[in-house]
């Protein structure tokens, strides 16, 4: 079964069951996300996918909004592209993202989102929370201050690794990412150390011990089936 | 036509972005004939000038010096340019943010001090209670973020600025 | 059990109760038991007892009677008599002025708008029986609709009579019921599952607590009657942890239910089987967001999810849900009893029957009312609130709680609907009405409410959870007075931005207090601005 629809004014042909996401993906149409990541469970979080859909009251997810036939999706207005920015910029004033003396500078997708999207400087007033760092695990470490809560380390490790080491732990501006019952990840019971989540990341909060400043590079072989390289650069 | 006066500033950073300036290398030679660095760490001019075109600020604003510099610059410049992670972001200076300014200054100065412990206040400003970005302060023109940005994208901005045109930036350069 | 025994038991109770001379209701809902209404039965009782009269004179615990300011409060029905303040030492005199009228300093007018105003479908057993008593409920036709639907309708009867009564979601944003049902009984799947949400957490807001407190075999019926509706065979109540009393009650009724055979298998000797279960919140505001609800009665944890798709069609354990309010299950018995004409033709085009509200603030009467749709709001906070105490003026009225706003002093004559309040920016929601006098700063509840959603953002999607931190940090600068042109404009920016691109209805709405503040007291706003640069420090 096949269903055609609108992309900004291009005629694409999509699977019934296909989220907008994955039809403008498939017809190499920009949408931007960060907590999406193909081959898990689609969240609709970090809201950098929402896209005009004509007669919709609201916003949609493009993650998570089935195509209909006859749709009309428009994926770049001012509107859009203003609110995308913003998402950026509350995301850089939330955390402390120094990405100068980040160990994922210059693989960083949020860092390149910005980059992409035009996000040179942030409106916004930076909250600069005391964030602390998590050291205890032998091999890898993560940085909450870097920690954008996309919770793609909770869900590879629950639904592909099948561990549940990673959750969230309060709520609001509070949340943060916990390993077991809030325990220091290196005294985790139920860690398997495989490093899953490492390689989800999309920012430097999630590393690999011993990566000094723009060394955490991604492995593209590590988890075939998980897209984790993201296409986010104009010319990437 | 006259020259293009520019002029340059170092608050709290660390030069790399001056550094990356004069990684124009050769291209300073054809900058020279159109523009005049009227003030900058690396001229001797001590008095900024009444009236600048274009200010490139390294640095972020983190004592009540680089506060007054920055609002007297704003004054006399007709566009100010944040140049660099820590003008455009607070960066590395404002990792210190997270913490009580007290806090900071008894680690450095007193349980990391084996001698001599106490908070220097001769002839150095004193420390405001958070490091800001420029444009928190005074408005801001041209935002170039990188740490530093490099030599192309600052002589790209600059082109841009002699041209007339107000610069973006846009892909060519990122934080960090 | 069977229709002549079922009937029997409340006619029994009819009975009973009819034997006795003298009436005493005692308020026991959470407002008046924790003034120590209980201590004032025990007196009364006692009282009755020494003066050789129990076996004439009947007191009764019942649920809210309404007037919660003036509590504690002791009802004398058989004589049309309300008492207010009570303690326990006014149990002798009330006792001994039984059939001579009431003792004076503490009678309590019932002639008065706030009780003439109202019109009780939701509220009308609450303060009239004994919601710890399943006899007490069909005493006054307690179940017999459910009764009825079962041995005479179709559930798509069911259907269509809560279509043709126009009745509205009561949770707050007022989506038509009947369609709702008729959804859920249209989605495919064997187990579908009913859900009550009475996870009541606005501010201010304390009408579901009172029914599930007041009435609780009443949201019971209307649950059951809603399951044979849509097929459903097990039903949750959600209810927050912190209305014990709520759910004392609530598990005390599901017990007798099935104890009389009204909740379990073949009831009323029909094949329709039906459970009903409790489940409690645990304190976090979010989990009244339906998807967020049913997350947290699967045992994850209480995060909304994006919709579609809608509960109706996939809600509890990837089944077919339906889940309202506990005030939209408690209008559905008496609409299967009167019929849904007769509910249509309560309350305003778009708007049928009733609401039920609660009334504070700064207003002279305050407590549980239940008013026909269309009623003004001046008519509530001045006939039936009897207007602002302490000679103040009156300032603005909040509703809706911290997805509501707030309305000011020119739009009293607006009509109480979902349609009249949302074109003032604020909503229905689920009843909290908060009164303001002169003496509140509009500031100052922009940034109570703000403070309250960051709080309660569970911090899934971005810009609930920082763009109500964000919101909430400008609000205090302006407070402060340290903000500036800029900082309101960003707010405001924040503001459309937020609700744009929110996950769930909490922050959707989160930044409407600041929306209808600045949007009728603007002014408020640009006094607190500082007249400096942009620097502070």
């Amino acid at each position: 079964m096949v269903k055609t629809l609108r992309i900004d004014d291009q005629d694409v042909s999509a699977g019934t069951d296909d989220t907008i996401l994955q039809v403008a993906q498939d017809n190499a149409i920009f949408i931007p996300t960060l907590c999406n990541l193909e081959g898990l469970k689609p969240v609709g979080a970090c809201r950098l996918c929402l896209v005009e859909v004509e007669g919709y009251r609201g916003l949609a997810p493009a993650c998570v909004t089935r195509v209909e036939e006859g749709m009309q999706i428009y994926t770049q207005s001012e509107r859009l592209q203003t609110y995308r920015r913003m998402i950026l910029e509350m995301l850089f004033v939330e955390g402390n993202h120094v990405c100068a003396v980040c160990v994922s500078n210059g693989t960083c997708e949020l860092q390149a989102l910005a980059q992409r999207l035009g996000m040179d400087h942030s409106h916004l007033e930076y909250r600069n929370p005391a964030k602390s760092v998590d050291v205890s695990h032998y091999r890898f470490g993560v940085d909450h201050n870097r920690c954008i809560l996309c919770a793609r380390c909770v869900r590879v490790c629950d639904e592909i690794e099948g561990a549940h080491t990673w959750d969230l732990l309060g709520r609001g501006i509070q949340s943060q990412v916990i390993t077991d019952l809030n325990r220091p990840w290196g005294e985790s019971k139920t860690c398997t150390s495989c490093g899953k989540c490492v390689q989800v990341c999309p920012t430097g909060a999630l590393f690999k011990k011993s990566k000094a400043v723009a060394e955490m590079e991604k492995e593209h072989e590590f988890l075939p089936y998980l897209n984790t390289i993201r296409e986010v650069r104009s010319n990437g | 036509m006259g020259k293009v006066s520019i002029a340059t500033v170092w608050l709290d950073g660390c030069s790399g972005c001056h550094m990356s300036f004069l990684d124009i290398d050769e291209a300073l030679l054809d900058l020279a004939d159109r523009i005049s660095l009227v003030y900058s760490p690396l001229v001797d001019n001590k008095v900024f000038p009444d009236s600048v075109d274009v200010t490139l600020v390294e640095g972020a604003v983190s004592n009540e010096d680089d506060l007054k510099k920055i609002k007297h610059i704003r004054e006399h410049t007709r566009l100010l340019v944040s140049l660099g992670d820590c003008a455009v972001t607070g960066n590395v200076p404002s990792m210190r943010n997270s913490f009580k300014l007290k806090d900071v200054l008894d680690r450095a100065y007193f349980e990391n001090a084996q001698v001599n412990q106490r908070v220097p206040d001769v002839s150095i400003p004193p420390l405001l209670p958070r490091v800001r970005p420029v444009h928190q302060i005074v408005p801001v023109d041209v935002f170039v973020p990188g740490c530093p940005p490099s030599a192309a994208t600052i002589l790209q901005v600059l082109g841009e600025l002699l041209e007339g045109r107000l610069p973006q930036v846009g892909e060519q350069s990122h934080f960090g | 059990m069977d229709h002549e025994e079922f009937l029997q038991i409340g006619e029994q109770e009819r009975r009973r109760q009819a034997e006795y001379r003298h009436h005493i209701h005692v308020c026991m809902a959470a407002g008046c038991l924790s003034s120590q209404s209980d201590k004032i039965k025990t007196a009364l009782e006692t009282e009755v007892e020494a003066h050789g009269e129990s076996g004439h004179c009947l007191v009764k615990g019942v649920g809210c009677m309404g007037l919660c300011g003036n509590g504690p409060l002791v009802a004398v029905p058989s004589e049309d008599v309300l008492y207010q303040g009570v303690t326990t030492e006014d149990a002798p005199d009330i006792v001994k002025n039984l059939g001579k009228g009431p003792i004076r300093h503490k009678h309590c007018p019932t002639d008065i708008p706030f009780f003439k105003s109202q019109h009780k479908i939701v509220l009308e057993n609450c303060g009239r029986i004994d919601p710890e008593r399943i006899e007490d409920y069909m005493a006054v036709g307690g179940y017999q609709a459910f009764m009825r639907v079962l041995t005479e309708l179709m559930p798509i009867g069911v259907i269509n009579e809560v279509t043709r009564s126009g009745l509205r979601g009561r949770g707050g944003a007022g989506y038509p019921t009947g369609l709702k049902l008729s959804t859920v009984a249209r989605s495919e799947g064997t187990t579908k599952y009913v859900v009550c949400n009475g996870d009541e957490g606005d501010p201010g807001a304390f009408m579901d607590r009172s029914v599930m407190e007041g009435d609780p075999h009443r949201v019971i019926e209307g649950m059951a009657i809603a399951a044979y509706a849509v097929g459903a065979h097990h039903g949750y109540i959600y209810v927050r942890a912190e209305y014990p009393l709520a759910i004392e009650r609530l598990n005390k009724a599901i017990r007798q239910a099935q104890k009389a055979g009204i909740l379990g298998q073949n009831i009323f000797g029909t094949n329709f089987d039906f459970s009903l279960e409790i489940r409690l919140g645990a304190g976090a505001f979010v989990c009244g967001e339906e998807t967020a609800l049913l997350a947290s009665i699967e045992g994850r944890r209480g995060s909304p999810r994006p919709r579609p798709p809608y509960p109706a069609a996939k809600g509890l354990w990837g089944c077919p849900t339906l889940i309202n309010n506990v005030e939209t299950f408690a209008n559905v018995p008496a609409i299967l009893r009167n019929g849904g004409d007769w509910f249509a033709k309560i309350g305003t085009k778009k708007s049928k029957g009733t609401k039920v509200f609660a009334l504070s603030g700064k207003v002279k009467n305050i407590g549980l009312i239940e008013v026909p749709m269309g009623i003004t709001l001046e008519e509530i906070i001045y006939d039936m609130g009897g207007g602002i105490p302490d000679g103040r003026r009156f300032k603005a009225v909040q509703t809706g709680g911290p997805s509501g706003g707030c309305i000011p002093a020119d739009h009293l004559g607006t009509s109480v609907d979902y349609e009249s309040l949302s074109e003032l920016g604020s909503i229905m929601g689920s009843g909290g009405m908060i009164v303001m006098d002169d003496g509140s700063s509009m500031v100052e509840v922009a940034r109570y409410f703000m403070e309250f959603c960051m709080s309660e953002s569970c911090g899934k999607c971005v810009p609930c959870r920082v763009g109500t931190a964000l919101m909430y940090d400008l609000l205090t600068k302006i407070a402060q007075g340290h903000a500036n042109q800029s900082d309101l404009q960003q707010l405001e920016t924040l503001c459309d931005m937020v609700r744009s691109t929110s996950l769930c209805g909490l922050g959707q709405s989160a930044p409407n207090p600041v929306m209808s503040t600045l949007r009728f007291f603007r002014e408020e706003y640009l006094e607190k601005l500082a007249d400096t640069e942009l620097v502070k420090e």
